[in-house]
């Protein structure tokens, strides 16, 4: 093997209470699609940064190029050649797309001349932009081409990407992995941080396996079945959800030709949307992130009151209700935020066990409150759903983001509603929480509830889904079981790749 | 390297300690102020706080601790529990200006029958008067979202030319000999607001407080209301999610303050003040601020704030008469007890760390 273009020896990284890495050690060769595999809190991000020079290794040390790099800060390392993209964008809605790449440069050339360089680079790797568009109307794989052409500008020859298809559509995912390949062509080496393994086996010529901060192996993804790879991540056999038939009773939850307008001037309005959902059923519902999925949950929870008779629960018209009414009625809704939306951060368990269950759960009573009875709810929720912390006093933020919506989908499942909204249900969790959490919500159908599932993870709704459906800017698609759906079809479903007309690539 | 490092739950000790802490760094700062100015810091600090207390002429200034705690008290709590949902009522001074008016005058228009319902209605006008002021930036802000804290400040100066405006027209005492201000409610028994125990200085003010405090803890640790307030200032959004509708609260919040507010007034100007004049209001609407956050928004914090504060009024007034310090030096005393809390604050969220930075 020639020289690698970047050699991590023995890199460790400890914070307080947990270390982050433990002497990570691999190469990663010139020209090749290196990918990092674990799960949420394996170390992956840690890595990377201590790579960008955002975060300073405790020991060991990098060898780029066959001299020693240590970088201080982002800035070094991108004079070095090394460029990220983050998983986050961080882009200015106001400004349009050549604005946004000039702030992030040290020397920006004039507007004009940057406006054709970034049509050059488009053009090149085949990443339809315009640079004269404003961000704030831009999909969530327009941005992200923004973010990748501000890399590509830098001439880098390592580009980290952290989870950069988390956001696309299958279509995007496509057009982005062209664009990779044909760095990769070019002698550009890639660092494709991802727990999606059919992806990494398309694409990536080498893994690095991450498990609590250790590399635990290496493998060839080609070569490697991604259920294997998924036990090397997992450490453990992995348990696939189990379906069990179910008869499906009447329609539990009907929407009929509901439009809401934009919350805010970024948000997304819902235009005409229908769907019903029958009791045992589970139906989900994909899309790009900020297409409508936050305004349709809050719809249903009854943070935005509709017209009375646009939201139906066994022919009854609710959509006037409050949320608190809504849950009397048996309809209860986990949001996609967990801290904030779902659960108040400084606040204890026990209170946050009050926050939804209070209604259902009798916690109250003439207006007051009964802690003694919350306090053993959230106990039974700790212990059902194995949410790990020291009891039901400890605040909300000092969980886990996995913990945590644990706690929040079991503080809901265990109110045994006739209707359930999730959004996001395992957002941000590892992958032994994301099957105990799907198992739970399919058991909950299973015992006769109706069950609304919007996910970004099209896997995971065709694991539990019984129907999908895709929201695609506000409009809901005509439902369609999933049994015989292919990747396509949900393609196409979801909008196809945002932005193509512009792109003849 | 000092750096600050963010506990991942608030710590219960240092939030007990701050008020504590802080009182004694107000000390030893207030000491080296009062050093600087030339007089002896020890016994500076001694009269502040011991002497009114223990000294020789506490059975003089004790009743008086009662006197100037019970109106910022009363205050207080109600500030506290908008400050708790992130409704920031700033201009209770107003409230309490109009309180008093509204109490003084619903008296005064059966003067002089003698009645034991005079008193009552009182109350029930002082409360109403300021409700109702405070309803004002209370509906601005659910039907037109203006701020609260600037409309309910302004409001304050609305009211004291109000105040002025009646203390020279319509409550002008009429055998007054021209001088502005009311007839002086303490000659009139049935609108007096005595002291309940001779020479205690406890009357219905007092009182009032203690349930206002009573009722406050019960309300936020026992009640689904108090959940709901505090969920809004920590989490508005989930206080959505809860079914909180955030413009009912508003109105409660910015309503209750308004009401103790006025309430403290209706009983400061049947008692200890006895009248409306031009300068009836004394700043303990803008005192009880700082008072609510000594306490740490919390009931029984408020009530043992409410008692220090007084206590550094009555025990600056000693030190400025027995010792001559000048009144500047004493608010300066008061600014840093707010200042270090404040400052201190920071200790329950976030330890100290010495160390090496940490990039990112």
């Amino acid at each position: 093997m020639t020289q690698p273009l970047l050699s991590l020896q023995g890199l460790t990284k400890a914070y307080p209470g947990v270390v982050a890495n433990d002497a990570v050690s691999f190469d990663i060769g010139a020209g090749e699609v290196h990918a990092l595999l674990g799960e949420n809190g394996a170390g992956k991000s840690t890595l990377v940064k201590m790579i960008y020079g955002l975060v300073k290794p405790d020991s060991g040390r990098m060898v780029l190029r066959g001299q020693a790099y240590a970088p201080s800060e982002p800035r070094q390392a991108r004079a070095d050649g090394i460029a990220m993209v983050f998983q986050h964008f961080s882009l200015f809605d106001a400004l349009n797309v050549s604005e946004n790449i000039a702030l992030g440069m040290e020397n920006p050339p004039p507007m004009r001349d940057l406006a054709e360089r970034i049509r050059a680079v488009s053009e090149t790797y085949g990443l339809p932009l315009d640079p004269f568009r404003t961000v704030g109307d831009l999909s969530a794989g327009e941005r992200q081409r923004v973010e990748i052409i501000r890399c590509l500008l830098q001439d880098p020859k390592l580009l980290i990407m952290d989870e950069p298809t988390s956001v696309l559509t299958p279509q995007e995912v496509d057009i982005l992995f062209q664009t990779l390949q044909k760095l990769r062509a070019e002698g550009t080496s890639i660092l494709y941080i991802s727990h999606k393994l059919e992806e990494i086996r398309t694409l990536c010529d080498h893994a690095t396996i991450l498990r609590l901060g250790r590399n635990v192996g290496e493998c060839i993804p080609a070569e490697t079945s991604a259920r294997d790879m998924a036990e090397m991540m997992v450490g453990t056999a992995l348990q696939t959800p189990a379906r069990a038939d179910r008869d499906l009773g009447p329609v539990a939850l009907e929407i009929s030709d509901l439009s809401v307008p934009a919350p805010s001037a970024f948000g997304t309005a819902l235009k005409a949307v229908n769907l019903s959902v029958r009791k045992g059923e589970i139906l989900g519902i994909g899309g790009v992130a900020g297409n409508g999925q936050d305004e349709l949950l809050s719809v249903l929870s009854g943070e935005t009151p509709t017209a009375a008779a646009a939201v139906q629960m066994h022919g009854e018209a609710i959509g006037h209700l409050g949320p608190v009414a809504r849950r009397h009625l048996g309809l209860l809704a986990a949001p996609e935020e967990r801290l904030g939306h779902a659960a108040a951060p400084d606040m204890s368990l026990t209170e946050n066990a009050m926050l939804t269950a209070a209604a259902r759960k009798g916690l109250v009573q003439k207006g007051f409150l009964k802690w003694g009875l919350a306090t053993e709810f959230a106990e039974k929720v700790i212990a059902s759903f194995d949410v790990r912390t020291p009891g039901p006093q400890n605040a909300a933020r000092s969980l886990s983001g996995g913990n945590l919506q644990k706690f929040v989908i079991g503080r809901e499942v265990l109110q045994q509603p006739d209707v359930l909204v999730v959004n996001q249900p395992t957002w941000g969790v590892d992958a032994a929480a994301a099957a105990a959490i799907r198992q739970s919500l399919l058991d909950l159908a299973a015992a006769g509830a109706a069950i609304v599932c919007i996910s970004q993870d099209l896997d995971e709704l065709m694991e539990i889904a019984d129907r999908f459906a895709a929201l695609n800017e506000g409009r809901l698609t005509a439902p369609r079981p999933t049994a015989g759906l292919s990747v396509d079809e949900i393609g196409l479903m979801m909008g196809g790749a945002h932005g193509m007309e512009v792109a003849h690539v | 390297m000092i750096r600050l490092e963010r506990r991942p739950q608030p710590s219960p000790i240092w939030s007990m300690a701050t008020p504590l802490v802080a009182v004694l760094a107000t000390m030893i700062a207030g000491g080296l102020l009062f050093a600087a100015l030339g007089k002896n810091p020890v016994e500076a600090i001694r009269t502040i706080f011991w002497d009114p207390l223990f000294g020789e002429f506490a059975f003089y200034y004790r009743p008086q601790l009662l006197v100037k705690g019970a109106p910022l008290v009363l205050i207080a709590i109600g500030l506290s529990l908008g400050f708790r949902a992130g409704v920031w009522n700033i201009g209770a001074e107003g409230q309490y200006i109009m309180g008093a008016i509204c109490g003084a005058g619903a008296g005064l228009a059966f003067y002089p029958t003698e009645s034991v319902l005079i008193f009552p209605l009182m109350v029930l006008a002082g409360g109403l008067g300021g409700w109702a002021w405070a309803m004002i930036p209370a509906v601005l802000k659910t039907r037109f979202g203006t701020n609260e804290i600037l409309v309910s400040l302004m409001l304050v100066y609305v009211a004291e030319q109000f105040l002025a405006s009646v203390s020279l027209g319509l409550l002008k005492n009429p055998e007054g000999f021209g001088f502005p201000g009311s007839r002086n409610l303490q000659s009139w028994d049935s609108a007096h607001n005595a002291e309940l125990i001779a020479g205690s200085g406890l009357h219905w003010g007092v009182v009032a407080a203690l349930i206002a405090v009573i009722f406050a803890y019960v309300l936020l640790n026992r009640h689904m209301l108090g959940y709901h307030i505090r969920l809004s200032g920590e989490a508005p959004r989930a206080a959505r999610f809860a079914g909180v509708n955030p413009n009912r609260l508003v109105l409660f919040c910015l309503g209750l303050s308004g009401a103790l507010a006025g309430l403290a007034g209706m009983f400061e100007v049947s008692g200890p003040s006895g009248q409306i004049s031009i300068d009836f209001n004394v700043g303990y609407g803008f005192t009880a601020i700082i008072v609510a956050f000594l306490g740490r928004l919390h009931a029984f914090g408020i009530l043992l704030a409410g008692g220090l504060m007084a206590l550094t009024y009555i025990g600056g007034d000693i030190a400025q008469s027995n010792m001559g310090l000048p009144s500047a030096a004493i608010q300066v005393f008061q600014g840093m007890l707010l200042f270090f809390l404040l400052a201190l604050d920071l200790l329950t969220n976030f330890r100290i760390r010495i160390g090496q930075p940490e990039v990112a």
